[in-house]
């Protein structure tokens, strides 16, 4: 545990309520969010295997606090490379500067990345090294230059000897499809994410074949939006380096494509110690790409022994302690599908079952946005060089369940 | 080589290996001493010891070991105060360093070291930096004056920081604007009346053109800010929406939600035919969708806001159910917010979907979800009668698993929508009674035997279930036995003849053999009712019940009002308003929404709150209900007369409302209901039927009043308000206001018939009251009231009744009768009525007093904005029998002393400072003290009044 306090110093003591909580739970993903406790409250978030909590006094959005959390662990992640506790007991000394230069009196100071890699230099062994020789220091000495300016997410003088601008259109399919094959819920979460290596200030816009398939948006702070509400472009000054441009949300009031279908058929029989357990799967919609990357994952009841399958192709595997069945498929080819089938041992005596479990489907789609979104054009005013451009699409499954 | 192996020394001597290192003439090795020790402190270990040895080497030109020291400082100043000062020369000369950023960093950690021989040092410094020419500097300093608040709030207020401050909100950077607001927010929040934003349309300009421009973290600052302004009329309103709508597509959630709460708080101003509105609310389903794809934490706070919203205003996602489906790896917290968001948007058209769904949940893992989905099935049906049946059948369904705790769930359940649909559903009272034996849940066993008793009739072997469940009557929860109680006595009056020997047995059970108040009590109730009069005792154990309502869990409306006030803020976590929970209610001011001022609409909107009307006051306003019905029995007997209600005579009212409506409560199935206070003290706690409309009214026009207050005053003849609306009182309309005239209190009413028949035999009666104000004559109308007509009366009033005090202090609650029917409200009268004109003290006794009253009894109140000089202040006071008791000039202001007497006899001393503001208007300090604190809240309502007007 580490602990920084802002304005006055509270107790560790605290913390007693929040492991309290954490052992009521029973997992750790069901710890609440908020915690109420005399004095305080307590506010956290899950990530990586780690609890961030923040212990807070007075009336301040909770909301507020979560963000600023997650963007504490998405700073430790990119300075550090992983989030860990591990990593951050190897850096604890930078930690405790970036939670300094983030955080004042419980106002954020500087939460972009570029702004505080200006303020605090991420550790890399090539620096550590040449720091302790020359004995030079990883702070910098001066103000960033982003801080203040109306681009605060962008410092000057940036140059690069090749440049590039790449975006990449995720598109992910949430969806529950009920025992019967229809669809009960399905939309699609999108985002842009852009990796810009340009010198200078370039301003950039973007525009889409299809700009009215975005109509519930998420922007990044560079995007102007009166440019967008008028015009449907996305004009902006990027952030250097990798950033999220957009999100977005296909609703459920438009058709969402499902590209895979699931036939099922799992059954346990009363008073016998077996049950049978045979699932396979098929392309539906996937607009002519081949689906890859499948893998299924199956929470079996708790009564489950064992499980004895065989798969057509790729392989499986089931953890009898958590009772997961996870089977990685690759990808399907439509001449032969992919199936998975065979017995369920259970545990004798036990009642059978009361419900079948659900499944859980990722797979991945190569070029293909599944909203049908496509960018038209990107064009660069305000720099000279010609920079080079590229668009990837990909369509993968976020949380998609099928009931059986 | 990492930073981990700080962790790792635990050897003995390290302290002083580290002061070792720290001293050494290496900075390369003193730097990583400090290094180790900042690793250190982070863990828990005390290095405290080590203070000199830091400091030391905080003179230094490297910036990353200054930053570490500065870390270690701001840890340990505290403990070691004196040591602390050493550095302070090091900051002073920091703050004036060439480098911004070396200027920033000093005054921020200044602010940090909570020490308050420290803080004087600072405030030099902090002065120059607030003015600095870099707005990185200005930014810094601004929530430093934040942080010296709260150490030392009086050093602030004396420095003039806030002043300062207050001018950063026009600072032409962004950034610092909004860190101006931050700090002021805060700081507002422990002075909850100093008033510190004071908005107006142009600072609010300044603040929509910062919005644009400053860091996610500002926005949200700047919003919440703006969600505290009241715009003048609907198109302010409609032109900050319009600057504000952009927020709603922010990558950050936080500044999505409080974007949120500035528009649902404005739109309660625009029309509803506006285009405008509808474009709004098309607007706000989206990001509140988009809200639910984010981390779940996130997605918790926000169903717990969506959930307000959806109360408020469900049309905004009546399109959107879908997106509120539960996925089975949704976190616990997750589901349970989702179901319940479900229901509220359950409506005739998705039902079928949304039963679908609560069936496949009700077969989960989760006991606690399943439970509450199982009940979700049971708010469906009662909620959609169209699809009650489908509804009934799904719980069937989920009877026949029997899964022990689905059962039982589904029992409480059908029980609700017997209730709601009595005789259409006891078919499947069969295939509940199959289940009897595994009910092992008080609720799902109480709920069980409220139905056996209720369709005793229908039921063959009744008499033996209820019986086999009596064998173990004292192991029972108190919920359980209640109702097994009322169960057998309904079966005995159906099934007379059999059941005799089962009543008896569990009349003495209840009787005798407990010691549970509520169950004696109930259980004689019923004996003395059963052996006096069989026939009445039907009547009332068997009587129709009141219909459930259909929504039983939504939020009370003006709770409702003010939680839309706090959107994204921990009380709309919670549900609850921050005054239920934020730490010993420091700087809690209620938050209502503004009313309606658009021209094209009638000012008449119900749903609205006037502000400054705390949720409670109007609950507390009409509680005395039995003393209420005492007085008008005295209404009967003759004039009015002012004096005690007959105490028989309230006891008999009360005993003839027992058996007429009270006990209809008693025959309902919610066991908390049902507690026997009801009949230790009828009067009191039944409250017949018909008595909740003119209730109702008496409640509204409390809110009409409280923003009526205002525009009465002394010599002055306010206009007068709706008391009584024609709709409540069967035609009748009162309107009225209180005047005080050379020693006369009056209360000037107008009487106007609107319905189609003629009015007479009017008589007034008020209730007890804090002052005593009764009638002092009778109500005289002398000629019958025709329809149409209106009546203009003054009745004059005394002091003299007797006196019971009410809450709030000033409500007084009036029955008014005429050949018709008797009709109550409830109104506030403003104290200055009550100033006694004798209210002038000397000087002497003056001093000598307020030195007398404690210091604890003196409350300070601000009046902003008074159109009026010292002396003008001072004559028009004086004409409201507030005397000026003498009067000083201290450093360009004005201090008045003032002094006024109740008709009680209670005085109030006053101290009236009076800031010139700008030429036209002034800012009033007031400062009231007296033996009776309570009336100072009232009494400084009536300065605002008399001065405003």
């Amino acid at each position: 545990m580490s602990e920084k306090h802002w304005k006055s110093v509270v107790s560790q003591s605290v913390c007693d309520y929040f492991f309290e909580a954490q052992e009521k739970a029973a997992d750790v993903e069901n710890v609440p969010p908020v915690i109420s406790t005399p004095h305080h409250y307590l506010i956290s978030i899950y990530r990586d295997k780690l609890f961030f909590v923040s212990v807070i006094q007075t009336e301040v959005p909770p909301l507020f606090v979560i963000e600023f959390l997650h963007r504490v662990a998405d700073t430790f992640q990119d300075y550090f490379g992983e989030c860990s506790e591990a990593a951050i007991k190897d850096n604890v000394v930078i930690v405790y500067e970036l939670l300094e230069e983030m955080l004042d009196n419980g106002f954020p100071l500087a939460t972009e990345s570029n702004i505080l890699k200006e303020l605090i230099k991420p550790p890399t062994i090539l620096r550590s090294v040449v720091n302790s020789i020359t004995g030079s220091s990883n702070v910098g000495d001066t103000l960033p230059t982003g801080q203040l300016s109306n681009i605060p997410w962008r410092r000057a003088g940036v140059k690069y000897t090749n440049n590039e601008a790449y975006f990449d259109v995720v598109e992910e399919i949430d969806a529950i499809i009920d025992k019967s094959g229809s669809t009960v819920f399905a939309e699609i979460q999108g985002v842009i994410d852009a990796c810009i290596k340009l010198s200078g200030m370039p301003d950039l816009s973007l525009s889409f074949m299809n700009p009215r398939l975005l109509d519930d948006v998420s922007f990044h702070p560079c995007i102007r939006f009166k440019r967008w509400e008028s015009e449907r472009v996305l004009s902006f000054i990027p952030p250097d380096g990798n950033f999220r441009l957009i999100s977005y949300r296909v609703s459920s009031q438009n058709l969402v494509a499902i590209p895979v279908y699931v036939k099922h058929s799992i059954s346990f029989k009363e008073n016998s110690s077996c049950g049978r357990f045979d699932i396979t799967i098929g392309p539906k919609q996937n607009m002519g790409k081949t689906i890859e990357g499948i893998t299924v994952t199956v929470h079996m009841p708790k009564v489950v022994l064992n499980m004895n399958l065989t798969p057509t192709q790729g392989s499986y595997t089931f953890d009898p302690v958590t009772k997961v069945l996870t089977w990685d498929v690759g990808k399907i080819t439509p001449q032969k599908l992919p199936s998975l089938k065979g017995l369920v041992n259970l545990q004798s005596g036990a009642p059978k079952p009361e419900e079948n479990p659900s499944l859980n489907i990722q797979f991945k789609i190569q070029q293909l946005a599944i909203s049908g979104l496509k960018v038209n054009r990107l064009d660069m005013y305000g720099e000279k060089y010609k920079p080079f451009k590229g668009v990837k699409y990909v369509t993968k499954a976020g949380k998609f369940q099928v009931r059986t | 080589m990492t930073d981990s192996k700080y962790f790792t020394t635990t050897k003995k001597g390290e302290i002083f290996e580290l002061k070792a290192e720290l001293n050494s003439d290496k900075k390369e090795k003193k730097k990583e001493a400090v290094k180790k020790v900042i690793a250190s402190m982070t863990v828990g270990k005390d290095v405290s010891a080590l203070f000199p040895d830091v400091v030391n080497c905080m003179q230094t030109d490297n910036l990353e070991l200054k930053k570490l020291v500065y870390l270690y400082l701001m840890n340990y100043a505290k403990s070691q105060p004196d040591m602390a000062i050493m550095a302070v020369n090091t900051f002073v000369k920091d703050c004036e360093d060439p480098n911004p950023l070396i200027r920033a960093l000093a005054v921020r950690t200044m602010g940090c070291i909570r020490v308050d021989k420290i803080t004087e040092y600072l405030c030099e410094p902090l002065r120059k930096c607030l003015k600095d020419e870099d707005p990185y500097v200005r930014k810094t300093a601004a929530v430093c004056v934040a942080k010296l608040h709260d150490i030392n709030a009086q050093l602030v207020e004396d420095q003039g920081f806030l002043d300062t401050l207050k001018d950063l909100i026009s600072d032409s950077n962004p950034m610092v604007v909004a860190n101006a607001v931050a700090a002021l927010s805060e700081i507002a929040e422990s002075h909850p009346s100093s008033n510190l934003l004071d908005l107006n349309p142009q600072s609010i300009n300044k603040l929509l053109t910062a919005l644009n421009e400053c860091t996610e973290w500002g926005q949200i600052f700047i919003l919440d800010c703006l969600a505290n302004y009241t715009p003048k009329d609907d198109r302010e309103a409609q032109s900050i929406c319009e600057r504000v709508t952009p927020r709603l597509s922010h990558a950050n959630s936080a500044v999505v939600l409080s974007a949120v709460k500035v528009l649902m708080k404005f739109m309660e101003m625009l029309s509803k035919d506006l285009d405008y509105y509808g474009t709004l609310l098309k607007k706000l389903a989206p990001p509140l969708v988009t809200l639910l794809s984010a981390e779940p934490e996130l997605q918790y706070v926000a169903l717990r806001n969506i959930n307000l919203i959806v109360q408020k205003r469900p049309e905004v996602l009546k399109h959107e159910m879908k997106v509120f489906f539960v996925k089975y790896n949704d976190p616990i917290y997750v589901k349970l917010e989702k179901l319940d968001i479900m229901i509220r948007l359950a409506s005739q058209a998705n039902i079928a979907q949304v039963l679908a769904e609560l069936k496949e949940y009700a077969t989960e893992v989760d006991v606690d979800f399943v439970r509450k989905a199982v009940r979700a099935i049971g708010r469906c049906a009662i909620k959609v009668e169209q699809s009650a049946e489908r509804c009934v059948s799904t719980l069937l369904d989920l009877i026949q698993t029997k899964v022990n705790y689905v059962v039982q769930e589904a029992i409480v359940v059908i029980k609700d929508i017997f209730r709601k649909y009595p005789n259409k559903y006891e078919s499947v009272i069969a295939t509940l009674c199959e289940n009897l034996d595994s009910l092992d849940e008080p609720e799902a066993r109480a709920a069980m035997i409220w139905i056996v008793g209720e369709y005793a009739e229908r039921i063959d072997n009744a008499d033996e279930l209820l019986e086999s469940f009596l064998e173990g009557f004292h192991d029972e929860s108190t919920q359980v036995q209640l109702q097994l109680l009322t169960a057998i006595v309904k079966l005995f009056l159906k099934k007379p003849t059999e059941t005799q020997e089962l009543v008896q047995q569990v009349l003495s059970l209840a009787t005798q053999d407990s010691d549970n108040p509520d169950l004696r009590d109930r259980g004689y109730i019923y004996w003395r009712l059963l052996s006096t009069d069989p026939v009445a005792a039907k009547e009332v154990v068997l009587a129709e019940k009141p219909l459930i309502s259909e929504e039983t869990d939504l939020i009370e409306p003006t709770l409702l009002d003010e939680l839309i006030c706090y959107i994204g803020t921990l009380a709309s976590v919670y549900h609850k308003p921050p005054s239920a929970f934020v730490e010993g209610g420091r700087g809690v001011v209620h938050k209502s929404l503004p009313p309606r001022t658009a021209s094209s609409e009638s000012t008449e909107s119900p749903e609205t709150a006037p502000a400054g009307a705390p949720p409670g006051e109007q609950l507390d306003a009409v509680p005395t209900q039995g003393d209420l019905l005492g007085d008008l029995l005295n209404l009967d007997l003759g004039p009015p007369v002012s004096g005690p209600p007959l105490a028989a005579s309230a006891v008999q009212m009360g005993a003839v409302d027992l058996l007429g409506g009270g006990l209809d409560s008693l025959m309902g199935d919610e066991p908390e209901g049902i507690g026997a206070p009801s009949f230790v003290a009828p009067p009191a706690a039944a409250v017949p039927a018909n008595l909740g409309a003119p209730m109702g009214s008496g409640l509204s026009d409390l809110f009409d009043l409280t923003s009526g207050v205002g525009t009465l005053s002394g010599s002055y003849v306010a206009p007068k308000a709706v008391w009584l609306p024609a709709m409540k009182a069967k035609g009748l309309e009162i309107s009225g206001t209180f005047t005080r005239q050379a020693g006369t209190i009056s209360m000037d009413l107008q009487l106007t018939n609107k319905a189609l028949q003629v009015m007479t035999d009017f008589a007034i009666q008020f209730n007890r009251n804090s002052f005593g104000l009764a009638p002092a004559a009778p109500l005289q109308v002398h000629a019958p009231l025709s329809p149409t007509q209106t009546v203009e009366i003054s009745l004059p009033l005394s002091t003299a009744g007797s006196v019971m005090k009410t809450e709030p202090l000033n409500s007084l609650q009036v029955a008014v009768k005429n050949n018709i029917d008797v009709f109550y409200f409830s109104t506030l009268y403003p104290l200055h009525i009550l100033f006694v004109e004798d209210g002038k003290m000397d000087r002497q006794m003056f001093l000598a007093t307020w030195k007398d009253i404690p210091n604890e009894n003196e409350a300070q109140f601000q009046i902003r904005d008074c159109p009026l000089n010292a002396e003008a202040v001072s004559s028009r006071l004086q004409s409201s029998n507030i005397f000026t008791v003498a009067r000083r000039n201290v450093e360009g202001q004005d201090m008045l002393y003032q002094s006024l007497k109740l008709t009680n006899g209670i005085w109030v001393l006053a101290e009236l400072r009076i800031q010139p503001g700008n030429p036209s208007f002034t800012d009033l300090e007031l400062s009231l003290k007296c033996r009776a604190p309570e009336v100072s809240q009232h009494v400084y309502q009536a300065y605002e009044t008399i001065l405003k007007n």
